[in-house]
């Protein structure tokens, strides 16, 4: 249980998909103008990562890891599948961001205009990729660590892009000069984050 | 007096459009602005009369680092002489570390304004008031040994990335004294902690290390006694040891309106209050230390006094303004008991909430409209 909630609070905090990695930032930098399209979008992947990082371990560990088919007949023990993780990994990913679309279309037609191409293009953005990957590299060794780091990074991403959707809609009002304006001034902001959250580096848990 | 106010009226006509030291005019504007007071009024439409400006906000502020400054030059001397194991009277002990303070002032004042004259040149607005007590607060919050060239590339660094990318003073997101030490420490981690840098020339024999630096290392022996921890008398960056003198210049804060009283109680409440929690969980020495002392050590009262308060870096609601110095009180003192590679942690907490003030705000806006939306409906109802 400890460590399960150790493995939560290290994803959100410590190793950030955003500040740690630098990854998932296309649709971060570009849906990251109003608070309230953020959380939504937010929202959306901390969906998609909580259940894909688990169901890419399920497949991992049934299927994809060397000696994973031993459960079928012993005489799979020996196959090794991992060159297939990327392209399944994917196939969930898409599949799940479909669902997505799909509920967010039901429910909140003005969030899903709002989002417009960045609803779809979660399923090409490397967080949620770098998830399952992450997954894979740093061997959890259940379903519930698996879960509980699905859905830290996802939490940790929700903040990082609701954090700057803020930041953004004060500086409305800033003087930035005329050239960095938009992405210029928004990567800038983003360092001056990442600075912030190093307070959070190093901490063992 | 008068003769240096005709002189200045001499020169102004070089200085605007059209004269030949046209380049200079940000430069000469901000000395005739220190110098006198402005004479610009507006002219139609000013709605609020207010005998406070910018210029005297920041020199109020000025004026309450001034104790501290003054205790911090004293004590680099003392420990200086104590490491060396030699007793002079105190001038002698303040006058080492006013020698050793001017270069770091000196140098920091001539990058800062530099660049900020650049700056206001180029993108022709004023020179702000901002740097002139940014410019104070950079040197209080280095260890006394830092090098001068590090001191340099860090306040260009604050300057220009911390503040001037958004427009200048005013505008910008975290604080830019609090960019610059942090700029210095992930940039120069060897001479930024340490048992070497917090006392200048020291012995070599003699032990440097701040108590936080011991109590991160589990060295609980040479604590200093509580009222040396409120009188200052242990190593650490400069202006930040004492806490005494640090009050002093919060009652000045405070009795003037500038900083907000909300923001320092609710850090010291949130410090506080998690020393408390540790004491309760008690695992190790450090847990068990006693809270009180957690808010007299390091940085902490500076930070909160100084840094947390800034104006423009803090949430700007007053429901806001809690969340935010709880949060800073917190989540220093985890940082310091937390995390084995900082033994502090106020600075980055104090980054940390001003990178998420502007959220805090929003929800806290947010919800008034909701709160308030809800209350109109029920009197239509009615």
């Amino acid at each position: 249980m400890q460590e399960i909630f150790n493995i939560f609070i290290k994803s959100i905090f410590i190793d950030n998909m955003v500040f740690a990695y630098f990854l998932g930032m296309c649709s971060y930098l570009a849906v990251s103008k109003t608070v309230k399209t953020s959380v939504g979008l937010g929202l959306a992947v901390i969906f998609v990562l909580g259940i894909t990082v688990p169901v890419d371990y399920l497949l991992n560990e049934f299927v994809l890891e060397p000696g994973a088919l031993a459960w079928v007949d012993q005489s799979f023990a020996d196959v090794d599948l991992s060159f297939l993780s990327f392209i399944l990994f994917i196939a969930i990913i898409a599949s799940m961001v479909q669902l997505v679309e799909m509920i967010v279309e039901k429910f909140s037609p003005a969030l899903y205009t709002s989002l417009g191409i960045f609803l779809p293009l979660i399923a090409v953005n490397c967080a949620i990729l770098g998830g399952s990957l992450f997954m894979q590299e740093r061997d959890y060794q259940s379903l519930a660590q698996a879960t509980s780091f699905g859905l830290g990074s996802g939490v940790g991403w929700f903040l990082a892009i609701v954090g700057i959707a803020a930041i953004r809609e004060k500086i409305r009002y800033s003087n930035v000069p005329p050239a960095l304006r938009g992405l210029g001034i928004t990567f800038i902001i983003t360092g001056l984050m990442g600075i912030a959250f190093m307070s959070f580096l190093g901490i063992k848990l | 007096m008068k003769a240096l106010r005709e002189f200045i009226d001499k020169q102004k006509p070089h200085f605007e459009k059209g004269g030949k030291l046209e380049k200079f005019y940000s430069a000469f504007d901000a000395i005739e602005t220190l110098l006198y007071v402005p004479d610009k009024v507006t002219t139609a439409g000013a709605h609020i009369r207010d005998a406070i400006d910018m210029k005297r906000t920041m020199i109020t502020v000025f004026i309450s680092l001034i104790p501290a400054l003054l205790f911090g030059m004293w004590n680099i001397g003392y420990h200086h002489f104590l490491s060396l194991g030699e007793s002079p009277d105190h001038w002698t002990m303040f006058f080492y570390g006013f020698l050793k303070m001017l270069p770091i002032i000196v140098v920091t004042y001539g990058v800062g304004l530099g660049l900020e004259i650049v700056f206001a040149q180029i993108r022709s607005h004023e020179v702000n008031e901002g740097f002139f007590v940014s410019g104070l607060l950079i040197p209080m919050i280095v260890p006394p040994e830092t090098p001068l060239w590090q001191i340099a590339i860090a306040v260009a660094f604050a300057v220009i990335f911390g503040k001037e990318v958004f427009g200048g003073s005013g505008m910008n997101i975290v604080n830019p004294a609090l960019t610059a030490r942090a700029f210095l420490f992930f940039a120069y981690p060897s001479d930024m902690s340490g048992e070497r840098v917090w006392i200048s020339e020291m012995a070599d024999s003699f032990s440097g290390a701040t108590p936080l630096g011991n109590a991160l290392v589990g060295n609980f022996d040479n604590m200093p006694t509580q009222w040396d921890m409120f009188m200052g008398y242990m190593p650490g960056s400069i202006g930040e040891t004492s806490t005494l003198m640090i009050l002093v210049g919060a009652l000045i804060l405070l009795a003037t309106g500038i900083a907000n009283w909300r923001i320092m109680l609710s850090v010291f409440a949130g410090g506080y209050i998690m020393g408390l929690l540790f004491n309760l969980w008690g695992l190790n020495d450090y847990m068990n230390m006693d809270p009180l002392s957690h808010l007299l050590l390091g940085g902490f009262a500076f930070g909160a006094v100084f840094m947390a308060t800034d104006p423009v870096t803090a949430a700007q609601t007053n429901k806001g303004m809690y969340i935010y110095g709880f949060l800073i009180g917190v989540i220093a003192i985890l940082i310091r008991v937390f995390n084995p590679a900082y033994p502090e942690g106020v600075m980055l907490a104090i980054l940390l909430m001003n990178v998420f003030a502007p959220l805090i705000d929003h929800y806290v806006i947010e919800s008034n409209i909701k709160k308030r939306l809800k209350r109109m409906k029920i009197a239509i109802k009615n």
